[in-house]
């Protein structure tokens, strides 16, 4: 084990992935003279070379269409969004060509894709450049969706991704390239794609959170904890396909059920799980679902209404203490 | 490089032999009793949905084929019956594909518009408009990584050019030297919006001189202008990696598709019987014929194996099953091996 950044974990595994397969080749725009807009390519194109680390101009829809091409053939491309708000320029090539070219071709010619980058609020860029971005790709049939949450599972997901025989959509987040933790510097491990984790152990309610609202969502089961709550927390790492076992296994556990996401709510990641919750452990809830969300409006610039707009901690604790019947202890 | 008019007829002499004069003819008479027995099976509620005929335009599929080696790839839009046809594949699935039967080309499951073809390398069947263009860019990039001497060969019309992808896929394409035949298929109407409606600038083969491509527009109701244009392209693409931009000017017979019959309230009756007149596969029979490479006996001969092969394809077609219910969900995603 080692201890490094989630930059770093993402920067291994395209190194040790690229240098284990020959077809892996890494394409966007800045990803190499610039060493990547938030440096996740950082050094890729002096050790790799310019035919495996390809720098795009600005055409997402061109690029990614390049790169849907080029798997379709054989290669095995990891596309770079410099932020996943830009995918959207690319989302027919995605969704239309990506997504159904296996079914449409009756299963001759498979997709093998990463589209990755940052996605999900960060800070201060306002509406264009700041929002959850999971739900226009979780809906479509034929892509798998990943978000990781920190360096050990960035690593080991991108390596299950770039090896995965379909198209993966691989969200990270500019607010945790920094975060520290630990990670692998084995080039054999992998997260296998599709497997939810325990990140707290508790009796009491399990919460389900990924990326930043994870993070949030362990700091409000800290202070529930002072109060004898005992809170479970799931983050379920691939969004599609789903570990509906583990988070139903937690909820049958715990019988009270929180989910937390940052996007807008309305059809949103929190509107799924709490629906497959409903539908498959309603006999064992004590409480109905309740949702943390994003609020419904698009990401505004101002730091006030900034924080407004996202899930705070209080509003974490304060949806946990209602479904454990707890309001004011 | 680039030329100011469309490329002449071939001369005299035809510049082909007569075993390729015969397969010209073959393949062009395939495409159009293809779809002829399509339209017919349409009308009979065996094909469903939209069904894009290319009759009038056969000679590009037939013409640009001819130059290409069976490892080439071709990828097309949703008016591919031809292009995958002459490619290489089986009729009698390409045709049980159109029926959403078991056996076509996709299982049923893709249907007129999405036609792929593995063992041929054909590339599908697209039917976002622009959208595999830089696909095929991303097929010419894949070549050049691995060093191969393969070219792709990608067909749309000109009803593409007014879309980004058409110029993001061009711009890639010249930018990195890729071996891609840029095939625009120049029927004049996009659906029912005729090229000048579309196109501040509507020669079409200017916009690959934009981006450094050897450009030209050739006729495209003569399958051996169609050809030469096609070879120099290829070779091109296979000996330097560059792209060639080649504006087949056609005509599209029949309607949009089978909802658009007629297709005469965007174009007069007038002008889709004098095109009529400049029919690709009565011009070349002629022309082969005067030129002593096909005799009245061949083409009463091919005529017959095209009726035969075809009227068997329909009747694979509809003796195939439809798929079971458990397809619904395979293909989706792919097992890891």
């Amino acid at each position: 084990m080692a201890v490094m950044t989630y930059r770093e974990a993402l920067n291994l595994a395209l190194r040790e992935e690229m240098t284990r397969d020959p077809r892996v080749f890494v394409m966007g725009e800045e990803v190499g003279l610039y060493e990547g807009a938030y440096k996740v390519t950082q050094g890729l194109l002096k050790d790799f070379g310019p035919k495996r680390v390809v720098d795009t101009p600005i055409a997402e829809s061109g690029f990614t269409g390049v790169g849907i091409g080029a798997a379709m053939t054989g290669l095995r491309p990891v596309v770079e969004m410099m932020t996943f708000n830009f995918a959207l320029l690319a989302l027919d090539q995605i969704v239309n060509s990506a997504a159904k070219l296996l079914y449409m071709s009756g299963g001759q010619y498979n997709v093998p894709i990463v589209i990755r980058g940052p996605g999900g609020p960060a800070h201060q860029l306002a509406a264009q450049h700041s929002q959850s971005m999971e739900s226009y790709f979780y809906h479509v049939p034929g892509l798998k969706v990943v978000r990781p949450s920190t360096p050990m599972d960035a690593k080991g997901l991108l390596k299950s991704a770039i090896r995965d025989d379909n198209p993966v959509i691989f969200i990270e987040s500019e607010t945790l390239y920094n975060v520290r933790g630990e990670g692998s510097d084995d080039p054999d491990f992998i997260i296998p794609l599709g497997q939810a984790v325990v990140r707290r152990e508790g009796t009491d309610v399990t919460v389900i959170a990924y990326m930043g609202m994870m993070y949030r969502a362990m700091e409000a089961a800290e202070d529930l904890s002072k109060d004898g709550i005992s809170v479970e927390i799931v983050d379920p790492r691939t969004l599609r396909p789903m570990d509906t076992e583990t988070i139903i296994g937690s909820v049958r556990k715990t019988h009270r059920a929180v989910v937390v996401e940052a996007g807008a709510g309305f059809a949103g990641m929190g509107s799924e799980i709490a629906a497959f919750i409903t539908e498959q452990a309603f006999d064992d809830l004590d409480a109905p679902v309740e949702r943390v969300t994003g609020a419904s409006a698009p990401m505004p610039y101002a730091k006030n209404l900034e924080k407004a707009k996202t899930p705070t901690k209080d509003r974490i604790v304060d949806a946990i203490r209602r479904v454990c019947y707890a309001n004011g202890g | 490089m680039a030329q100011k008019t469309v490329s002449q007829a071939a001369k005299p002499g035809l510049g082909v032999d007569a075993e390729l004069a015969k397969r010209l003819f073959r393949d062009m008479a395939l495409i159009r009793r293809f779809e002829e027995k399509a339209a017919e099976a349409y009308a009979l509620g065996k094909i469903g949905g939209f069904l894009h005929l290319s009759i009038g335009e056969e000679a590009v599929a037939a013409g640009v084929t001819s130059a290409l080696r069976p490892d080439d790839y071709a990828i097309s839009t949703y008016r591919e019956h031809g292009h995958c046809l002459v490619k290489g594949s089986d009729p009698r699935r390409v045709m049980a594909e159109l029926f959403g039967r078991i056996d076509g080309l996709s299982k049923g499951k893709g249907g007129s518009m999405h036609l792929f073809d593995k063992s041929t390398n054909f590339l599908g069947g697209h039917a976002i408009v622009g959208a595999h263009l830089p696909l095929a860019a991303g097929v010419g990039f894949k070549i050049k990584y691995e060093e191969g001497d393969q070219v792709i060969v990608c067909y749309f019309g000109d009803g593409a050019v007014p879309e980004g992808e058409f110029h993001e896929a061009l711009n890639l394409s010249a930018l990195w030297k890729l071996p891609v035949i840029w095939l625009c298929e120049n029927n004049r109407y996009a659906m029912g919006t005729s090229l000048e409606r579309a196109l501040a600038q509507p020669e079409i083969w200017k916009f690959g001189q934009t981006y450094g491509i050897p450009s030209e527009a050739v006729d495209g109701m003569d399958v051996l202008a169609i050809r030469e244009a096609s070879v120099r392209a290829v070779e091109r693409a296979r000996r330097e990696k560059i792209p060639s931009l080649i504006e087949a000017r056609t005509y599209r017979f029949r309607g949009h598709s089978m909802r658009d019959p007629a297709g005469a309230v965007y174009r007069t009756k007038e002008e889709v019987e004098r095109e009529k007149l400049r029919d690709p596969i009565l011009l070349f029979r002629d022309r082969a014929m005067k030129a002593g490479l096909i005799t009245e006996e061949d083409v009463k001969r091919i005529e017959k194996d095209i009726n035969d092969l075809v009227d068997e394809a329909v009747a694979f077609a509809d003796a195939s099953p439809e798929p079971p219910l458990e397809e619904l969900y395979t293909d989706i995603f792919k097992e890891n091996a």
